[in-house]
C-alpha cells in the first residue's frame, strides 16, 4: 500500500508525530508561533479519547502535563520563548521528579516578547540552563517538516526511556514552513513506553536504583501508591536532606543522559571527509549551510557541514574530533553565538571558530555563509 | 473504640513537621475521618499540594500523593483529574500558596468546576518562611515584613471561590474539629469544584507577633468569631461585625469539567 503523503506545516507535523508516539494528553497555552500544535491536538486528541486542555497560563500548562504523566499518560505541551521562560520552574520539577514529558518550543526572537513572528535560534541555552539547579537536558533541533515529525516521536521515546523532560525546538521557519511529508506506517518508527514496575506495590519505590539509573515508574491509580515531590528525595520518593543521598540522586539524574550520549545524540555529516572548512549548523540555518557547501564545492573549496540534530547533550566528541581535522569552523546561527561558544569549547583552540550571527528576524542565507567560507578557507 | 488514624498514615512518616499548637494536624485528622466515612479507596485517591507547612500534609498520607511546586497544586491536580477522571483528587495547602502565587490556578479550577476538593488551611501567614504577610493577613496585623502593621487588605477566600465559580464552598475552623470532617466529606461528595477553607492558627509566626499569649487564646478567638450560617440569619449586621460565617456557605449544581469533556470526546468521535 502506498504511504500517506501530505503537504504539512511544521507545527502540524509535530502534533502528528506526538500522536504517532502515543500521546494522549496535551496541556497548553496559546502563544505565537507554536499555537498550531495546540490547535491540531485539540482536534485530534478527543477523537481517540485523549485529553486536551487549554490552561490558564504557561506554568499551569506545564503542571497539567506533569500531573497527567504521573497517571501514565504520554504528554505534550507546546510553547515559544516567553512561555519557555515561564515553564522553567516546572521543567526543573519534571527533571527532579523524573516525570516523562515532551515540550515543543518554537524559537522566536527574544528576550522577553521580542519578535513574536520572527525566527530565531536563541532559546538553545535556555533549554539547558533555563531552570535552576543541576539537571539533565535533552533538546532536539529538527531542520525539516519530515524531521520535526520524526524527532517528536524520538522525543517521546527519549522522555519515556530516560524519565525526563525532552524539548523539541524548531526555529520559527521550520515550524511554519510547509513541505511534503511521508507519514511512516504504524510500527515503522520505534515507539518506546516507560518501564512499568515489576515488583508488587508494597515493594515499589519510585526511584529504586536497583533497577538501574532509570527506575521504573508506576502510574497513579494503578494500585501503586507513592509520593512525588520537587524536594531532593531518597529512593523511596520522600524528602531527604541526607547529604550522601542527595549527592547520589543528583548525580544519577544527570548521569541518565551523560552516560547515554551515544544513544541520544544524532547528527548528520555532509561532505566532511576531506573538508577544510566545517560549518556547524542546526535548524533552518543548516539548510542554507548545505546550499553554501554545494556552492563552495563547485568553486573547488573543500567545505562540509556538520548538522546538529541533537543540540543537548551537545555532540562534544564529534566536534572535538573534527577540530583536529579542519582548519576552521563556521557557525551560522540566529542568535549572538550560543552554539558558537559550545563549538569553541569543544574545539579547544585546535581550529578557529567563525560565527555568523543574525538576530534581526531574517534567516541566514546561503550567500552570507558562502562569503564567510571564502574568507576563512 | 477510638478511631484508627494509622490505617491512613504512611508507616514511619510521623512525627510531622508542624509546630506545637499548629492546627494543620487537626485538619489532617478531619480529612482522614472524611475519607473513612466516604470509604474512598487509597489506590484511587490522589492528594495534591503546593509548598508550605500545610502542603507537607500529603507526605504523611498513604495515598497517591503529589507535593508540587509553590502555588501549583490546582494545575497539577487538573492534569491528574483530566487524565484519570475516575480518581478522587483532593488538594491541600495554605493561604499564601493558594491565593497568592497559586491564585490564578485557584480561580480557574473554580471556573472550570472540575470535580476536585480543595482544602485551604488559612492561618493568615507564610509560616514556613518565618512569618511574612499573606493575602489573607488582616489589615494592620504584624508580620515579619509588616512590622509597622499590614497595609494590605485581605482576601475573603470563600467569596473569592464563589465569585470565581466554585460550586461548593464551606468554611470551618481548627477549633471546631468535629465539624471539619463533615464539611470535607460533603465537599468531596459534591460533583464539581469544592472549596473548604479552614481557619487555622500559626502560634509560632503569627500569634507571637500579634499579642496572642497562647495557643489556647488563638483557638478561643476562632471559637468566638465563628458563627454558623444558620445562626447568622437571625443576627443583625451589628451583631455580625467581626464575625466569620462557618458551615456550607454556597452550593449549586452545574456541569463539571470532566463530564463536559467526555461530551467533547463523544462529539469529536462522531
Amino acid at each position: 500500500m502506498a504511504k500517506k503523503v501530505a503537504f504539512l506545516q511544521g507545527n502540524e507535523a509535530a502534533a502528528q508525530g506526538a500522536l504517532y508516539a502515543g500521546c494522549t494528553f496535551f496541556g497548553g497555552y496559546p502563544i505565537t508561533p507554536s499555537t498550531e500544535v495546540a490547535e491540531v491536538m485539540s482536534v485530534e486528541l478527543p477523537k481517540i479519547g485523549g485529553k486536551f486542555i487549554q490552561m490558564e497560563d504557561e506554568i499551569g500548562a506545564m503542571a497539567s502535563v506533569i500531573g497527567a504523566s504521573l497517571t501514565g499518560a504520554k504528554v505534550l505541551t507546546a510553547t515559544s520563548g516567553p512561555g519557555l521562560s515561564l515553564k522553567q520552574e516546572l521543567i526543573g520539577y519534571a527533571c527532579i521528579a523524573e516525570t516523562p514529558c515532551v515540550i515543543v518550543n518554537v524559537m522566536r526572537g527574544g528576550p522577553s516578547t521580542g519578535m513574536p513572528t520572527g525566527p530565531s535560534q536563541s532559546d538553545v541555552m535556555c533549554a539547558k540552563w533555563g531552570t535552576h539547579g543541576d539537571h539533565p537536558a535533552i533538546c532536539l533541533t529538527p531542520a525539516s517538516v519530515q524531521e520535526l515529525f520524526e524527532e517528536t516521536v524520538r522525543a517521546f521515546n527519549l522522555a519515556e526511556k530516560y524519565r525526563t523532560p525532552v524539548m523539541v525546538m524548531p526555529d520559527e521557519i521550520v515550524a511554519h514552513m510547509r513541505e511534503r511529508i511521508v507519514f511512516p506506517d504504524p510500527g515503522e518508527l520505534e515507539v518506546i513506553n516507560r518501564t512499568a514496575p515489576s515488583v508488587p506495590p508494597a515493594e515499589y519505590k519510585p526511584y529504586d536504583t536497583s533497577f538501574g539509573d532509570v527506575p521504573p515508574l508506576a502510574a497513579f491509580g494503578s494500585g501503586y501508591r507513592f509520593h512525588v515531590t520537587g524536594l531532593n528525595k531518597g529512593q523511596d520518593g520522600f524528602p531527604t536532606t541526607k547529604a550522601a543521598w542527595v549527592q547520589a540522586e543528583e548525580e544519577r539524574q544527570v548521569r541518565k543522559v551523560d552516560a547515554n550520549i551515544d544513544d541520544i545524540v544524532q547528527f548528520e555529516e555532509y561532505e566532511l571527509a576531506d573538508a577544510e572548512v566545517a560549518i556547524v549548523a542546526y535548524g533552518s540555518t543548516s539548510r542554507s549551510a548545505r546550499f553554501a557547501v554545494n556552492e563552495a564545492r563547485k568553486q573547488g573549496i573543500k567545505a562540509g557541514l556538520f548538522r546538529i540534530k541533537t543540540f543537548w547533550p551537545f555532540p562534544e566528541k564529534q566536534i572535538a574530533a573534527l577540530a583536529g581535522k579542519v582548519k576552521a569552523f563556521i557557525t551560522p546561527e540566529m542568535n549572538l553565538g550560543m552554539c558558537t561558544g559550545e563549538v569553541k569549547r569543544c574545539a579547544e583552540g585546535k581550529a578557529a571558530v567563525h560565527g555568523i550571527f543574525r538576530v534581526d528576524g531574517e534567516p541566514i542565507n546561503p550567500g552570507q555563509i558562502l562569503e564567510k567560507i571564502k574568507e576563512v578557507k | 473504640m477510638s478511631f484508627d488514624y494509622d490505617k491512613y498514615i504512611r508507616p514511619g512518616k510521623l512525627p510531622h513537621i508542624w509546630c506545637p499548637g499548629c492546627g494543620h494536624g487537626i485538619v489532617m485528622k478531619g480529612l482522614i475521618r472524611a475519607i473513612d466515612t466516604l470509604g474512598l479507596q487509597k489506590d484511587n485517591t490522589a492528594i495534591v499540594s503546593g509548598i508550605g507547612c500545610a502542603s507537607r500534609l500529603p507526605g504523611y498520607m498513604d495515598f497517591c500523593t503529589l507535593h508540587t511546586a509553590h502555588g501549583r497544586a490546582a494545575a497539577f491536580a487538573t492534569g491528574v483529574k483530566m487524565a484519570k477522571p475516575e480518581m478522587n483528587v483532593i488538594l491541600v495547602g495554605g493561604d499564601g500558596d493558594g491565593t497568592a502565587i497559586g491564585g490564578n490556578h485557584f480561580i480557574h479550577a473554580c471556573r472550570r468546576n472540575i470535580d476536585m476538593t480543595y482544602i485551604i488551611m488559612n492561618n493568615n501567614i507564610y509560616g514556613m518562611t518565618g512569618g511574612q504577610f499573606s493575602p489573607c493577613t488582616p489589615t494592620g496585623a504584624k508580620a515579619s515584613t509588616t512590622v509597622y502593621g499590614n497595609p494590605d487588605p485581605a482576601f475573603d477566600v470563600a467569596k473569592l471561590a464563589i465569585g470565581a465559580g466554585a460550586t461548593f464552598v464551606a468554611r470551618g475552623t481548627a477549633y471546631h474539629a468535629t465539624q471539619i470532617d463533615k464539611l470535607i466529606a460533603e465537599a468531596i461528595q459534591h460533583k464539581g469544584f469544592s472549596v473548604v477553607e479552614i481557619l487555622d492558627d500559626c502560634p509560632t509566626t503569627y500569634g507571637r507577633r500579634n499579642k496572642f499569649k497562647s495557643v489556647i487564646e488563638m483557638m478561643n478567638r476562632l471559637k468566638d468569631i465563628a458563627v454558623p450560617v444558620k445562626a447568622a440569619e437571625k443576627m443583625t449586621a451589628e451583631q455580625l461585625e467581626g464575625k466569620i460565617l462557618t458551615g456550607v456557605l454556597y452550593k449549586e449544581e452545574r456541569p463539571n469539567y470532566t463530564d463536559e469533556y467526555a461530551k467533547v470526546i463523544e462529539r469529536a468521535k462522531k
